[in-house]
């Protein structure tokens, strides 16, 4: 039987996502070359969510899209169902890379997205933002801008999506 | 726990469900193509071996460059120069290359079933790329990508008319393409010269390409197969041209929206005496280049994914 616990409602997502945004701006002052690279496919959404709070902040900036799948270090473990296919809208040589996802877990799917973002060119910077951090970094990663930090056991499992943040224990649906 | 070995020999192998797996994967890798650096290394340490035992140039070329633009190495092997031409068996050259631990073989053979026989001798993921008149599936995938996406249908050709057009009988790719277009939808016809036509097919047949040549969606030219005309069921002197050739006449009753594509090599003066370049429903080009994508998506698939529950 999986239970599982709401830790943040749409309100706490719509505020953390703002205030991501003004860091985001803060950071990068003028946001000079910044380009925002939501991971696929769970930082997609938050990627337009971060662009359109920035663009009604400040100004707009480039989105884009990367699909990790071909740098994963567990390729040959897992079964691999297409998703969004890589799209970045401007050359990420000498950019501002914002890379961004909704969970930071292990480090590792965001280790394939700065493997696949090196194969485009060479950015001036690579920031992270992440809606989640759980915790249990297998890889000297860490996230520049945070929504939440959330203590969670390895066998749990967070779902997140505009409607809030859910915690399934036991490895969950 | 092992999973079960799979191969790609044949598009009813595949089945529908894998089939549209692998054209969706095929954009991924398309995409990779356009990179500054074509090259990602999914297949890092795997081995894919080419055993080529029949003339072909595109398709070893295209195999090749997806196994390296995946970080596989490549191992060649063709028939001549080696030591088939000392006499060994195709079973003795399969068990030698399996000793060598090879991931996949891709293997293109004169005889039909080649592929199925060498799956028994070695451990090795098979790729068919050309068993004698039987079947050619990564031509058939690249076919289906190449109707989907440039008619922006995807995986759906539900109600897409397609002709085939030619020497049907001997064309291991009129069989796979038929079996890919009719599985994913769309309505086949072959042309032909009754002689050239295959009965067993479950298909419309039609032996006037005038009749047609004006409704359909796509016009798929075939290759003549000269090498593998035991008999003479073409009369010489320029009639199967006259009657089901692409000239510039029959060209301008094509629609502007249709697709003209050729499996390639064109037999210039004989299927085609129109330039395809110069026609703006050509998709032979983009043919070519969605080869290498449809080949990265067939290996990566064999030899990439895994059973191992998928992480958030």
């Amino acid at each position: 039987m999986t239970r599982h616990k709401q830790v943040l409602g749409p309100d706490d997502v719509r505020r953390a996502v703002t205030r991501m945004a003004h860091e985001i701006i803060e950071r990068n002052r003028g946001l000079v070359d910044v380009v925002l690279v939501g991971l696929q496919s769970g930082g997609v959404w938050l990627a337009e969510q971060l662009a359109s709070e920035i663009a009604r902040i400040e100004r707009p900036v480039p989105v884009g899209v990367v699909d990790v799948s071909m740098h994963r270090d567990d390729i040959g473990l897992r079964p691999v169902t297409p998703g969004a296919i890589t799209d970045l809208p401007v050359d990420v040589t000498g950019a501002c890379v914002v890379l961004v996802d909704d969970v930071l877990f292990t480090g590792r799917t965001v280790k394939a997205a700065l493997d696949t973002i090196t194969d485009y060119g060479r950015p001036r910077s690579v920031q992270l933002a992440v809606l989640v951090d759980r915790g249990h970094r297998e890889l000297p990663i860490r996230p520049d801008f945070i929504g939440k930090n959330l203590p969670t056991s390895a066998d749990e499992t967070v779902e997140v999506s505009a409607d809030g943040v859910v915690i399934a224990e036991g490895g969950g649906e | 726990m092992t999973a079960a070995r799979r191969h790609v020999r044949s598009i009813d192998e595949v089945g529908r469900e894998r089939i549209i797996k692998l054209l969706a994967l095929t954009g991924h890798m398309h995409e990779i193509n356009q990179r500054p650096v074509p090259k990602v290394p999914a297949l890092r340490g795997r081995v894919v071996c080419n055993l080529f035992l029949e003339d072909s140039t595109r398709t070893r070329l295209s195999f090749d460059t997806a196994a390296k633009r995946l970080g596989a190495d490549t191992v060649a092997f063709t028939g001549s120069g080696s030591s088939l031409s000392k006499g060994e068996s195709l079973r003795d050259t399969v068990e030698t290359l399996a000793a060598m631990r090879l991931d996949a073989i891709v293997v293109r053979h004169r005889s039909a079933g080649a592929p199925w026989q060498i799956a028994q001798w070695c451990e090795a993921a098979i790729v068919n790329a050309g068993d004698g008149r039987h079947a050619h599936p990564t031509q058939a995938l690249l076919d289906a990508y190449t109707i989907g996406r440039r008619t922006g249908r995807g995986a759906d050709l539900s109600g897409l008319r397609v002709a085939i057009v030619g020497d049907i009988v001997n064309s291991r790719v009129a069989r796979s393409t038929t079996a890919i277009a009719s599985m994913l939808g769309a309505e086949v016809t072959h042309v032909g010269p009754s002689t050239l036509l295959d009965p067993r097919l479950d298909v419309q047949r039609c032996t006037d390409l005038d009749q047609i040549i004006g409704d359909v969606d796509v016009l798929y030219m075939l290759r003549m197969q000269n090498e593998r005309m035991d008999a003479a069921p073409v009369p010489p002197g320029g009639e199967y041209t006259r009657r089901f050739g692409l000239t510039p006449e029959r060209a301008a009753n094509i629609r502007t929206d249709a697709l003209l594509m050729h499996p390639g090599p064109i037999n210039h003066g004989t299927e085609m005496t129109v330039d395809p370049s110069t026609m703006p429903q050509s998709a032979i080009t983009d043919q070519v280049s969605y080869g290498v994508a449809v080949r990265m998506a067939v290996l990566f698939d064999l030899l990439g994914t895994g059973e191992m529950e998928e992480e958030s």
